[in-house]
């Protein structure tokens, strides 16, 4: 081993002496290793398979990292061999072909060239030979790449230089890596420390895949007898597997939770408006979803403009979205407010019929400009990304910042209704119509008000949408289902009903998932909402006393 | 019994609906058959299934008209029923063309697409006609019956029912749309064969098929008309009027729009039933919220609470669909939406509502 180490270093030195004077320089083996590479090397172009698994194997043991360039070439088949057995790597448009160790240009026709085949076999030991020599490399990134390699196609011979190669790096992400390969390759030794320390390295990755691996630890023969002799390994064996367990279980739940506050985001944002408006004035919008969709929209339009008249802001197209994102769906529902359901007033189910013919009209418009497809929002960069919190839980920015943003829009609804006076005058008529209008309380222009805030903040969502899923003209409809079970879990008239209504759904949703596919989930979850108006039909924040009567 | 029926309605709207359906099932299929093809009056052969297409909306219509004209609960979900009815029909024409398949085997094509090696539970008994008459009656019901059980008793209504219902018959989209369920997925059930031995291509079968559901349709008219002018059909417009001074009368209202609500489940589900037959195919999408919701459009069109005024909605709005979606397909959503908009803010009583105006005299049925 050590004979090889120091060689390693001369190896390297004459193969960049080679490079450095390749066109001088004659392909003369000068010593002795020297001459066993170029002949592993030669093997390489042989006819017969065996002869080049041979070869590979032969180029591992020498450790050469000079051998790197040809096994990659043989295993992207751009490896040629010429009637003299010396081979050559061709370029990637395959117009030239260059000497393997001198880099001499090949002169005949490449055409002539024979191409060595090699099988997945043999593709597989490439790979494990390639990992092993790029652990010399001097680059961190390679060297993570070979320990992960070699953790995936763990091979008993190659225990010794991940050893060695654990004992020099200094890397922590790479030591990680190269433990949990040895590990792997170290869990059928014959002694029995190194089993008991591979399986608690393998028990500290904390990764999934590995419980096949302990479980036939613990496995028995047809007589009955374990395969594993000593219990101490066994028992090391069954706590690694639970503990690996519980880790997966923690992260699954910790990503359900985080997946289910984001869909919680959005639902909240499609439902606060939908909860304000039905607790005022008693109508379901139909047309709300539609709501969503323009705002979402609206982002495209203003991420388009910025793109072609200000490149250089494009990051920050987001930003000016929000106000758009606002301001269009409002303005929107409040023309639909002014002439067509003021007039349905007292009439919710007619109400209801009108809405839903505006969102035909809305999603057809939509289809007409933009086409029929989705279009593309992109995140900007800032927004792509994520926390990387261990193997198997990556937050997203985009999904971080929704959440933000949602907690961001409820919180000034709230002051909005609870510290101004359209708050206060909202809260009245709906409250008491009547008893509002007799203090004075335009109430005709407080709905034209709310139900533009309600589109509004509903605009916001499809914002909030637009960063995380598809943008086209059915975007609304798919969304309004569910912001109205959040509404009738809910409840109206209470921001409390909607936040908890909106994000135990997104959560309920997305934790049913993993156990009955999405779909069976939908169902559960509906099943569940007519269960639970059996017990409280006004839902979970319900008005008392006379209120409650509307 | 004869003479309650006949005094249903007026001798007047009685000859009026002998004379329709004698137009119906008489005079059309004559125009088709006997009248020869060069001739202006002849049908032509593809009306035929068209005009059976559009009666079984009619009857979707009555039963819309049924529980929101009468009985005040707009239902978004009636698709569901609908689309019921439907696989229960579709399922039965699946299994006698067994062995008929592209793939020639047993089990239906999709079933083999999918590998799987025995039919279901669930499908068994469909290779029998009258189990799937039987079905066709059950399933929407019970469904119907245990939905609306506990709904109705938790004394949901107004908003939140519909939109209930419209939850409804979304998860149940989402579920036939799995491959899993068994019902032929994305795809539905198609490619039928033929109907207690008539092979379904032939002209005969069809001209059969719409006379059939025609019949349906005057049977279910004179039911429903025996139904909304008896005492039943009298608590059920207070129901609607005033639910609670119902309720304080010492009525029950659970009692009497469950029996409507699953009465006209069923009837929708006879109309799946004969739909799927005419139109050769069966699949998720007629339960898409959209098509609940056009549901009810037909009726408020025509007029609520007039049963007449349903059957003519119904016929309006899908015609006018026929039409622009082949004249002018993208504008047809445009029409549509305005006809929502149009009839719910000037025409709250529909299109019997103007004729009303005009002449009281030919006031629905009335004495």
């Amino acid at each position: 081993m050590k004979y090889y180490k120091n060689t390693t270093i001369i190896i390297i030195l004459v193969g960049l002496l080679l490079q450095l004077f390749a066109v001088s320089v004659n392909a003369t083996p000068t010593t002795n290793t020297n001459m066993e590479l170029s002949q592993a090397l030669a093997g390489l172009g042989a006819k017969s398979r065996k002869k080049i698994l041979k070869s590979v194997k032969k180029l591992g043991q020498i450790g050469d990292p000079a051998a790197i360039p040809a096994l990659e070439a043989l295993q992207h088949r751009k490896l040629r061999a010429d009637a003299n057995g010396r081979i050559y790597i061709i370029s990637d448009d395959g117009t030239s072909a260059k000497e393997v160790l001198t880099g001499e240009t090949y002169t005949g026709a490449i055409d002539e060239l024979y191409t060595p085949i090699i099988n997945n076999r043999v593709r597989r030991v490439i790979k494990t030979v390639l990992a092993r020599l790029k652990l010399r490399s001097s680059d961190p990134e390679v060297r993570l790449l070979a320990a992960k390699q070699l953790a995936k196609n763990p091979r008993e011979d190659a225990t010794k230089e991940i050893q060695a190669a654990l004992e020099k790096e200094t890397n922590d992400e790479v030591r990680e890596a190269l433990a949990l390969a040895l590990a792997l390759t170290q869990i059928d030794s014959p002694q029995k420390e190194h089993r008991l320390q591979a399986i608690k390295t393998i028990a500290e990755s904390g990764n999934l895949k590995f419980i096949p691996l302990l479980k036939g630890v613990l496995a028995k023969d047809s007589a009955g007898n374990f395969l594993e002799p000593d219990s101490e390994v066994r028992k090391a064996a069954s706590k690694a597997i639970k503990s690996i367990e519980r880790h997966m279980l923690l992260i699954s739940t910790v990503r359900n939770l985080f997946y289910g506050l984001s869909l919680g985001s959005v639902l909240l944002l499609a439902a606060l408006g939908l909860a304000i408006t039905f607790g005022l004035m008693g109508v379901i919008n139909m047309a709300h979803g539609e709501m969503l969709m323009l705002g979402a929209y609206s982002t495209y339009v203003i991420q388009e403009l910025f793109k072609n008249f200000l490149p250089g802001l494009f990051e920050w197209y987001i930003i000016a979205s929000i106000p758009v994102a606002f301001i269009v769906p409002a303005v929107v529902g409040m023309i639909l407010e002014r002439t067509i359901i003021r007039h349905l007033y007292g009439r919710p189910l007619e109400t209801l019929l009108a809405t839903w013919g505006i969102s035909l009209i809305l999603i057809q418009t939509v289809r007409l400009i933009f086409g029929a497809q989705n279009v593309e929002v992109s995140n900007p960069s800032w927004l792509s990304g994520g926390f990387q919190i261990t193997q198997g839980l990556l937050l997203t920015n985009n999904r971080i910042s929704i959440i933000l943003f949602a907690v961001f829009v409820v919180f000034l609804v709230w002051l909005l209704l609870n510290r101004t006076p359209l708050g206060l005058m909202v809260r009245a008529v709906t409250q008491s119509r009547s008893t509002a209008s007799a203090m004075g309380i335009l109430t005709s222009r407080i709905d034209m008000w709310t139900f533009g805030l309600g589109s509004g903040i509903a605009g916001l969502g499809g914002l909030a949408l637009s960063q995380i899923g598809n943008v086209g003209p059915e975007l609304g409809q798919s969304y309004i289902v569910d912001s109205f079970m959040v509404v009738v879990l809910g409840g109206v008239g209470k921001i409390a009903g909607t936040i908890f209504g909106a994000f135990g759904l997104g959560i309920i949703n997305k934790f049913l998932e993993p156990f009955t596919g999405a779909v069976l989930g939908k169902i559960l979850v509906l099943v569940f909402i007519i269960l639970f108006i059996q017990k409280r039909p006004q839902g979970i924040f319900a008005l008392k006393g006379r209120l409650a009567d509307g | 019994m004869l003479k309650d029926i006949l005094e249903i309605q007026s001798k007047r709207a009685w000859v009026l609906t002998l004379l329709l359906t004698f137009i119906v099932v008489i005079v059309i299929p004559i125009l088709n058959v006997v009248v020869p093809e060069d001739s202006v009056l002849h049908i032509p052969e593809y009306l035929i299934p068209l005009l059976g297409k559009f009666l079984c909306y009619a009857l979707v219509a009555l039963a819309m008209d049924l529980i929101w004209g009468y009985t005040g609960i707009l239902s978004l979900g009636h698709g569901v029923f609908f689309a019921l009815g439907g696989y229960a029909m579709g399922m039965h024409l699946m299994r006698v063309m067994a062995g008929e398949g592209v793939y020639r085997s047993e089990l239906p094509d999709f079933m083999v697409f999918l590998d799987w090696k025995e039919l279901p539970w669930y499908w068994y008994g469909f290779d029998h006609f009258w189990f799937t008459l039987l079905m066709i009656v059950l399933i929407p019901g019970l469904f119907a019956f245990i939905f609306g059980f506990f709904a109705f008793r938790s004394r949901i209504k107004g908003v939140y029912f519909s939109i209930i219902t419209q939850a409804m018959t979304y998860a149940l989209m989402l579920l036939f749309f799995r491959n899993e369920t068994g019902f032929g997925g994305n795809n539905g059930l198609t490619d039928f064969k033929h109907i207690l031995g008539f092979s379904l291509h032939e002209p005969s079968t069809k001209l059969g098929l719409y006379i059939t559901t025609a019949i349906v349709l005057l049977l279910s008219y004179i039911l429903c008309r025996y139904i909304v002018n008896s005492k039943l059909g009298r608590v059920l417009t207070a129901i609607r009027d005033a639910e609670s001074r119902v309720m304080f009368s010492g009525y029950n209202p659970l009692h009497y729009k469950l029996f409507v609500w699953t009465l006209s489940a069923i009837l929708c589900g006879i109309a799946g039933a004969l739909y799927v037959p005419q139109v050769g195919i069966i699949n998720p999408s007629e339960m898409q919220p959209a098509n609940s919701i056009e549901m009810a459009i037909w009726v408020a069109v025509g007029g609520r609470g007039t049963l007449v005024g349903a059957l003519l909605g119904a016929g309006l709005v899908n015609g006018a669909k026929s039409w622009f979606t082949v004249a002018y397909p993208d504008l047809w959503l445009y029409f549509l939406g305005a006809i929502f908009i149009a009839t719910t803010l000037f025409l709250p009583k529909g299109v019997v509502g103007i004729t009303n105006l005009f002449n009281k005299k030919i006031k629905n049925g009335g004495k």
